[in-house]
């Protein structure tokens, strides 16, 4: 994996909302088939970051290359077809679309894209949601169907903003096992992730954002040497 | 009121479902645009008056114009070319004007399209003048038609199941096809949409056109019961904002229920109590707005 392609790669990235500068140069990459976090304390720009990569902020400069291709200068719907399945904090799941509905939603971005039966092989919980609207659905369900919803797409590359937050340790543990099987299927991801617990076995590799840069880079195989550092760095 | 004949309150009827019609195509147009543009769309009165005009001038003036007297455009033909000009001048507008406003408050687009919607009216005015033109209704539904239980012009029974078809139509396409989901997402949250891969500007500007075609559509329906004049779409819009009010913007199958519905309140207050069939409407708007200011099929939020 270490020689494999790029997948996605930043360098320099800044961006803002409105006047508010929030990224001052992010530099990272992501080879195909890895899984890497971004972590950080609470507003240090992670969630910025995937916004930036999909072109959801307001101006942003740098470089931002997904399998080889520079989109700085593309509008969302362009990057999107490059390969990128995006999973936003908030689920952004649709209220008054049925739970099918929004599943089949995202028009195709990349061959090999989930079945519908494969994502209720993956989260049998929306077996039975089919008909339900988004809006009522449960915080679990809709993180399932946030997840389903851009697998169905075959976006090779997945942006997933804090997919266990504020759920059941069940739930928790079922997108613990989503991600194995997902890697194992040789999907591209990068995790933005508060519970570093449940990040720290999934992943390839972590960097560690602060103030809108990375400041430090961690290889699994690191992480028991550098226990302390990682824990003042993400204030634990 | 229970020595009225029966013929006159089935023809009051008649006229209020047929009004009805309109209303319904019409608040479902506005309703389409404010979901995905977030603006009052003022214009969408002058928009109806422009396709009853080019169908008028289809048929009267095309020919003399372009040196070829005896060239006809005829109903049949502009009810399919007047929506689609209206469309495209709508769609010019939206991609040129109305886009540059989508960031700011709802007020400058209210104001954009209020503007356009006078200089089109003085336009027309200018070219044609206030009086009234009129419109015969084609060969094929010209006289009366017996529908059991009374006779009815043939033209108005056409109008009746047309603008349902429409209707219809528009609400299957909204809420059972792909492209209605993909417009349904984009009234809830099109940044989103727009990253999963949706062109979501063109979208935008393809459902202005389409809720502009609708009011496009109405306007030829229109030419031949209404007299075709520049203030017509204007008039009839007061009536469509209260339509507006009472149903919500919120549903678009809300807006052909309540458009529908007030039609016929209207048309059975004239045979009940005809001196207020003029205000039956805004005496509604005013009730809903005090019970429930979302509109009866508005979301509360
Ligand atoms: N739409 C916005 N407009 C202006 N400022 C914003 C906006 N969204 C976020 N910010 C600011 O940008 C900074 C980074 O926010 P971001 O959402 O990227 O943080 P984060 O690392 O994802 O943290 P968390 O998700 O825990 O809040 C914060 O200071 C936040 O207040
Ligand atoms: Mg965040």
């Amino acid at each position: 994996m270490a020689d494999a392609p790029f997948m996605l790669e930043v360098a320099g990235l800044n961006a803002w909302y409105a006047e508010s500068h929030i990224l001052h140069g992010v530099d990272f990459h992501v080879r195909e088939g890895e899984c890497v976090t971004l972590l950080g304390r609470n507003g240090v720009g992670r969630t910025t970051t995937l916004k930036a990569i999909l072109g959801l902020t307001g101006r942003r400069t740098g470089s931002v290359k997904v399998r080889g291709h520079e989109t700085i200068g593309l509008p969302p719907h362009r990057i999107a077809r490059l390969g990128v399945g995006y999973c936003p904090e908030e689920r952004g799941i649709y209220a008054t679309l049925t739970a099918q509905e929004n599943l089949t939603l995202l028009p195709k971005v990349g061959p090999g894209g989930f079945s519908a039966a494969e994502v209720f092989a993956l989260f049998p919980n929306l077996r039975e949601r089919g008909a339900s609207l988004g809006g009522r659905l449960s915080g679990g369900e809709q993180q399932m169907l946030a997840l389903g919803r851009i697998l169905m797409t075959g976006a090779p590359l997945l942006l997933l903003d804090e997919i266990t937050e504020g759920l059941a340790p069940v739930i928790v543990e079922a997108l613990g096992q989503a991600i194995v099987a997902l890697k194992a299927r040789g999907f591209t991801m990068v995790l933005v992730e508060q519970n570093f617990h449940f990040a720290r076995h999934l992943a390839d590799r972590h960097y560690v954002i602060d103030h809108g840069q990375v400041v430090a880079e961690i290889a699994r195989d690191e992480i028991a040497g550098r226990e302390a550092e990682v824990n003042r760095l993400l204030g634990l | 009121m229970f020595d009225i004949p029966l013929p006159a309150v089935l023809a009051q009827v008649t006229i209020g479902l047929i009004n009805g019609c309109f209303y319904a195509m019409l608040s479902m147009g506005l309703a389409i645009i404010f979901g995905l543009l977030n603006i009052i769309n003022f214009t969408h009165g002058a928009q109806f008056m422009m396709a009853a005009f080019i169908t008028w001038i289809g048929l009267n003036q095309l020919g003399p114009w372009l040196g070829f007297p005896e060239l006809q455009l005829g109903f049949w033909a502009s009810l399919v070319v007047a929506p689609l000009i209206v469309a495209a001048v709508g769609m010019g507008l939206e991609r040129l004007l109305l886009r540059r406003l989508a960031h700011l408050d709802h007020l400058y687009g209210l104001l954009l399209t209020f503007g356009v919607a006078l200089v089109t009216e003085g336009a027309f005015r200018h070219g044609f003048g206030v009086s009234g033109q009129g419109y015969d209704p084609p060969e094929m539904l010209q006289g009366p038609i017996d529908i059991g239980f009374m006779m009815l012009p043939r033209y108005r029974l056409f109008v009746v199941v047309a603008s349902l078809a429409i209707c219809l139509a528009t609400i299957w396409l909204f809420e059972r096809t792909r492209l209605g989901a993909y417009l349904r997402a984009g009234t809830e949250n099109p940044r989103l949409l727009q990253a999963f891969g949706i062109n979501v500007p063109v979208m935008i500007t393809l459902a202005y056109g389409f809720g502009v075609g609708l009011a496009g559509l109405a306007g030829v329906l229109a030419a031949p019961i209404m007299q075709i004049t520049p203030l017509m779409g204007g008039n009839l819009l007061n009536i469509i904002f209260a339509v507006v009010v009472i149903g919500g913007l919120g549903s678009i199958s809300g807006a052909m229920v309540t458009g529908l519905g007030l039609g016929l309140i209207e048309g059975i207050t004239k045979v009940v109590y005809p001196e207020a069939s003029t205000v039956v409407v805004f005496v509604i708007m005013a009730l809903a707005l005090l019970l429930r200011p979302a509109g009866l099929f508005g979301r509360e939020t």
